[in-house]
């Protein structure tokens, strides 16, 4: 099939970007959207030209790494698929492709379809773990979990923290994300100690990082390539919102 | 030159124990005078740069990705093996051991493999209490299955992402001593060389991807767990991004490597579909619990497989292997996969593939349960090739999988130049000739939440921190080197890419260092890598400048590596006259066509010690002794 790719390029985060069309002549449906960008790529490195700097790594949908959007949409058309698992028979002979990097300002671009995604890992280190030293932990089965909370628990951790859902949301909000680890460890008993804290920590990193506040939209849900649902953030709302009476100083009233 | 692998004395099942009384202890307020550079981030890096962290060392971690979650042991599907014998099948500490070293062609250590054995059931416990999600019952109790040719049920696992859930408990743990201050975190970096300050390992060169800046950094010791060079195939289930630089950079300044030539095809990956084809991708080796492999009984039969009854079909592992049927271990299924295939059997375009048929396991259990156990990969076989494994059997192929080589390592996982420790797939220790499924992510966190903080306590408490700095000449030497090389790749502006000649690098190396190996074809392999490398330097083309992000440069400088070592792998393969595990020699096989040992001439690991750019490495041998489980011809009949 032939394709007419529009990518965005930008040399680096300082410079201006815009895009820049290709013509894709020979795309063959078995083909990943990837190894598409692959053979552009060959074609450009052979003419002696730039690439097209994109992310990824695994190339299984698990790592996280890859994602731009594709027609307006985060990791394309196919619901629930990174863009790694993107085949290129979903698209059709002639289509026209806007290819683009993540937008965020909380994810600067480092080179055309590459962000920085650093602000994910720091609010996981805000809040998003379980404190427990190595060599510390009792038996595995000293402590039963229900298994419909097990389960729920990796419906949450399933997240690959790709940043699709800030990409697809309005607002350019984390709250999938931060609320994905907030739901995941907070089902569980291990994390209860520390739930209150947890939550109100990392989102106040999710704010401080510059990502938005949610308007229950669903894009992100939508976009996740786990689909994962919004429920876990009214979860996190929740959790918030205890965490905020816990966590004050001891002895502090509301109104402080 | 003589190896000492210091494996303490004593009985098998005390060693551990006795040696970790015997190892020196650090003073609680002198850890913090210690630096310790981690390198690579996945299940090993992780697990060690964090406990490290919070036994009170200041850690410095890289990782070439843009965050350490992204490291592929995410990648890992099946599950992870511990000897907890929750399902009273008769499972031990001392069972999972001689699997391992039985699994491994009684060519791994047999007091490495019991302590890992011994730590299985730890990682269980450590995994749980961070958060771990995994499977259980309905009582609330861990779940398990059996897996990779096990006959008990000793894998736990979350869903079929059980390197991903792993991976990010032990990423939250990083995470959270990052956020501590504990350890200095540097993603998006790539090592590029080894300090070594009197023969001791004191520090590594790095290129921040970003910015392009070559940095240096020193510490009182170096840990490698950069994974496995399996992308010297070009085509491999690996992530793009793995590499042998760390590894192959520490050998050249010293290190030995071990088994380069011991490499596992896993045997259930999804076929090539064409020539752009960029990576394979793996299907769960649990689907053969459910899944029965079969071909045409005639060659060339192109009819569709529901035309094709049930007597015209060859069951060949199930009647091959009567006893382990579609669970042998995977060494031996891929090589059946292969012989059906040599034999015109194969099926799929280019008959490349055999059939993994799900209609029996549908027809007995429903669709409803086989998708519960195995939804997430049909769904990603279909997204990959279209069809519906519901409805059609799945075509499956060997693909390169896992190394068991890499840097040689004692039994405190330090190799032979003092300082630089290695852990996870990137040193060669506990899986021998070949790997049993779920055992690598066993290894990882074994190797990084409960060997490395005490052997490599052990080693800081005798040396004195802090001792150099980034100006010392040794430093600023291996910086110019870097820089030196760094100008060489941008200089190449030659006709060719950098991926057409890993392309081709690839398919030398699995034609002739593959499946199955023989003289002839080692002996041409070397003379033509040798040559592609020369054509490489002469005609490779890359592009862009080092001050910016530069991928082609950072492929070029891998796929350099990887010449080098495709050629010392087919120089241990054509050294090692006896096929074992995943070294498969044709010259060396029984009547049946199985792997024959040579126990009387090749019973030792093959360490290779770097000469020169001039001259071939040296061959270091380190004798393997067998006290406990006694090696006899593997048998899955």
């Amino acid at each position: 099939m032939r394709l007419t790719l529009h990518v965005w390029r930008q040399r680096n985060g300082r410079a201006e970007g815009q895009f820049v069309k290709y013509d894709m002549p020979n795309a063959s449906e078995d083909m990943s959207f990837l190894e598409m960008l692959d053979v552009l790529n060959e074609g450009l490195v052979a003419q002696g030209q730039d690439p097209v700097a994109f992310d990824h790594d695994c190339r299984e949908g698990i790592c996280g790494m890859c994602g731009f959007v594709i027609n307006g949409v985060p990791h394309g058309p196919e619901r629930g698929t990174t863009a790694c698992q993107l085949h290129m028979r979903k698209f059709k002979d002639g289509d026209e492709l806007w290819i683009e990097p993540w937008r965020a300002s909380a994810f600067p671009v480092l080179k055309d379809l590459s962000v920085n995604r650093s602000a994910f890992d720091r609010i996981i280190q805000a809040g998003g773990f379980i404190s427990v030293h190595t060599g510390s932990a009792p038996d595995g089965n000293a402590l039963p979990i229900a298994k419909e909370a097990s389960d729920r628990a990796m419906d949450a951790a399933q997240c690959i923290g790709c940043g699709a859902c800030v990409a697809a949301c309005p607002n350019a909000s984390a709250s999938l994300f931060t609320a994905a680890k907030i739901g995941h460890l907070g089902l569980l008993p291990q994390g209860q100690p520390e739930r209150d804290r947890r939550a109100v920590s990392m989102v106040e990193r999710m704010n401080a990082e510059g990502f938005g506040h949610c308007s229950n939209l669903g894009e992100c849900e939508a976009a996740c390539p786990k689909e994962i649902s919004i429920e876990f953030i009214a979860r996190m709302n929740r959790d918030y919102l205890g965490g905020a009476f816990s966590q004050r100083p001891a002895g502090a009233r509301i109104e402080d | 030159m003589q190896l000492d692998a210091r494996i303490p004395a004593g009985p098998i099942e005390k060693k551990w124990e006795s040696h970790r009384f015997g190892m020196k202890l650090v003073n609680p307020a002198n850890k913090r005078k210690y630096t310790v550079l981690v390198v690579g981030t996945g299940l090993a890096g992780a697990s060690a740069a964090a406990s490290l962290a919070e036994l009170g060392y200041n850690v410095k971690a890289f990782c070439f990705q843009d965050s350490p979650r992204r490291a592929h042991s995410i990648a890992a599907q099946g599950g992870i093996n511990a000897a907890k014998n929750y399902q009273n099948d008769g499972d031990s500490i001392y069972r999972l051991f001689y699997d391992t070293v039985k699994g491994g062609d009684y060519r791994a250590r047999e007091a490495n493999v019991y302590r890992l054995a011994e730590n299985s059931v730890n990682i269980i416990d450590q995994c749980v209490a961070q958060g771990v999600p995994f499977a259980r019952e309905y009582g609330g109790v861990l779940a398990n299955r059996s897996f990779g040719g096990a006959q008990v049920s000793r894998t736990f696992y979350a869903r079929g992402q059980t390197g991903q859930q792993l991976l990010i408990g032990a990423y939250q743990g990083l995470e959270r001593q990052i956020g501590l201050g504990k350890v200095e975190m540097h993603a998006r970096t790539e090592l590029l060389d080894v300090v070594v300050v009197d023969g001791v390992a004191r520090g590594i060169v790095t290129r921040n991807l970003v910015s392009g800046k070559i940095e240096s950094f020193v510490g009182d010791a170096v840990v490698l767990c950069t994974g496995g060079y399996g992308n010297v195939f070009f085509l491999s289930t690996n992530a793009k991004g793995c590499n042998t630089t760390a590894i192959w950079r520490a050998h050249k300044k010293g290190a030995l490597f071990a088994n380069p030539c011991y490499t596992q095809i896993h045997p259930t990956c999804i076929p090539v579909s064409g020539d752009y084809q960029s990576k394979l991708t793996l299907m769960s080796e649990s689907l053969r619990n459910d899944g029965r492999v079969w071909v045409p009984k005639a060659g060339g039969d192109k009819r569709s497989p529901d035309q094709i009854p049930e007597s015209e079909r060859d069951y060949y592992l199930e009647r091959r292997y009567p006893s382990f049927g579609n669970l042998v271990p995977r060494d031996v299924a891929s090589r059946a996969a292969k012989a059906v295939c040599d034999e015109g059997r194969g099926v799929g375009p280019g008959g490349l593939g055999v059939y993994l048929d799900f209609a029996d396991a549908i027809k007995r259990l429903g669709a409803n349960t086989v998708a519960e156990r195995y939804g997430n990969l049909f769904q990603m076989y279909e997204r990959i090739t279209g069809e519906n494994p519901y409805k059609v059997p799945m075509r499956i192929y060997p693909a390169v999988h896992y190394t068991m080589g890499g840097l040689w390592v004692d039994y405190n996982l330090m190799s032979n130049v003092p300082g630089l420790f290695v852990a996870g797939e990137a040193n060669f220790s506990d899986h021998g000739a070949n790997r049993l499924g779920a055992s690598a992510l066993m290894q990882g966190l074994s190797d990084g939440y409960f060997i490395l903080p005490y052997t490599l306590g052990n080693y800081l408490a005798g040396v004195k921190p802090g001792s150099i700095d980034t100006s010392h000449a040794a430093v600023k030497d291996a910086e110019a080197e870097v820089n030196a090389r760094t100008q060489k790749f941008l200089g190449l502006k030659g006709k060719r890419t950098v991926d057409s000649f890993h392309r081709e690098l690839g398919k030398i190396i699995w034609d002739e260092c593959g499946m199955a190996r023989n003289r002839k074809g080692l002996e041409g392999a070397i003379e033509r890598v040798r040559t592609l490398r020369d054509q490489f330097w002469m005609d490779a083309h890359v592009t862009g400048s080092g001050d910016e992000v530069n991928k082609e440069l950072e492929k070029a400088g891998r796929v350099a590596d990887f010449f080098e070592l495709g050629e010392l792998m087919c120089r241990d393969a054509l050294a090692r006259e006896e096929s074992a595990g995943g070294h498969f020699r044709e010259e060396y096989q029984t009547p049946e066509g199985e792997a024959q040992r040579d126990d009387e001439n090749f019973c030792y690991t093959s360490a290779w010690q770097w000469k020169s750019d001039a001259e071939p490495q040296g061959l270091v041998k380190e004798p393997l002794t067998f006290d406990y489980v006694k090696p006899t011809q593997r048998s899955y009949k």
